[in-house]
């Protein structure tokens, strides 16, 4: 099996993506939940820095960019979302997303 | 094929892979900084080492702290902290969307012709980072910086506002 190193490293994004995925669909816990969200978001600047080392580019820069302004998006996702969690925690006293039912009251 | 990649690979989606399926929350998250580690290490192995600074600065230091936090707020005792079985029917059918969307995901990939590898790697110095930064990204520099104050702000309201007494009184016989 003869791979090009960005075959590989599509593969590898892509099976990071669906590991998080998975871990997203299947688990309850509302922490493991954005936990597999941050490992999507991680595959995809896996493929940006992918195809800026091997794609063609006009600018040199622009993968790296894409990267650092997707990092800080995330950050700003994970600080909101485990703000959540502690907010559904002290409504409810449990994390499990099944009971996280009702909106009000 | 280098062996560096692969083991980064093995390494990274091992990490992933273990902490989607162990029960206690923090053996899970201390498996997603391994994991972390080992995307930084690609983006080393790639070439980028400031977006791999800035993943280990991010991800390994920041949010991974953040994580623990909240594991640790969010339990009453010991016991909590493992995660109960979660039922087969879930963890069945998300098994099935998550392999179906890898088969088509790889279907794809190796079935498109992508350019081949470049010779010369794209080099990037932390000075052109900088004037792409203060050139003709700074528009969006300034909303990535909006953004993030507006998030941790709402972040900390979210979190600190205590619910207030009576409301919690009037809940209670409500039901």
């Amino acid at each position: 099996m003869n791979l090009d190193p960005l075959h590989l490293c599509l593969i590898f994004s892509s099976a990071l993506f669906c590991i998080g995925l998975i871990g997203t669909l299947a688990r309850s816990n509302t922490i493991l939940v954005l936990l597999g969200i941050e490992l999507m978001l991680n595959a995809a600047n896996l493929n940006f820095i992918a195809f800026w080392r091997y794609g063609p580019s006009p600018v040199p820069a622009t993968g790296v960019l894409f990267v650092l302004f997707s990092i800080a998006v995330a950050a700003a996702e994970a600080a909101v979302g485990l703000a959540l969690v502690i907010a559904i925690y002290r409504h409810q006293k449990n994390v499990r997303l099944q009971e996280a039912n009702h909106l009000k009251g | 094929m280098s062996l560096p990649l692969l083991l980064i690979i093995l390494v990274t989606l091992g990490a992933a892979a273990l902490a989607m399926a162990l029960r206690n929350l923090i053996h899970s998250a201390l498996l997603l900084i391994a994991s972390w580690a080992g995307v930084a290490a690609f983006f080393l192995w790639a070439g980028a080492e400031f977006v791999a600074f800035a993943q280990v600065l991010v991800y390994v230091g920041a949010v991974s702290m953040i994580v623990l936090f909240a594991v640790l707020l969010t339990r009453r005792s010991r016991a909590d902290l493992a995660v109960a079985p979660d039922s087969l029917g879930r963890a069945f059918s998300g098994f099935l969307a998550g392999g179906a969307v890898f088969g088509v995901l790889v279907g794809g990939v190796l079935s498109s012709p992508l350019p081949g590898s470049k010779a010369v790697e794209p080099t990037v110095s932390v000075r052109d980072i900088g004037t792409q930064l203060m050139g003709p990204n700074a528009v969006a520099l300034l909303v990535v910086g909006v953004i993030l104050t507006v998030a941790l702000l709402g972040a900390v309201v979210l979190a600190a506002t205590e619910p207030k007494p009576d409301q919690g009184q009037a809940q209670e016989g409500g039901r």
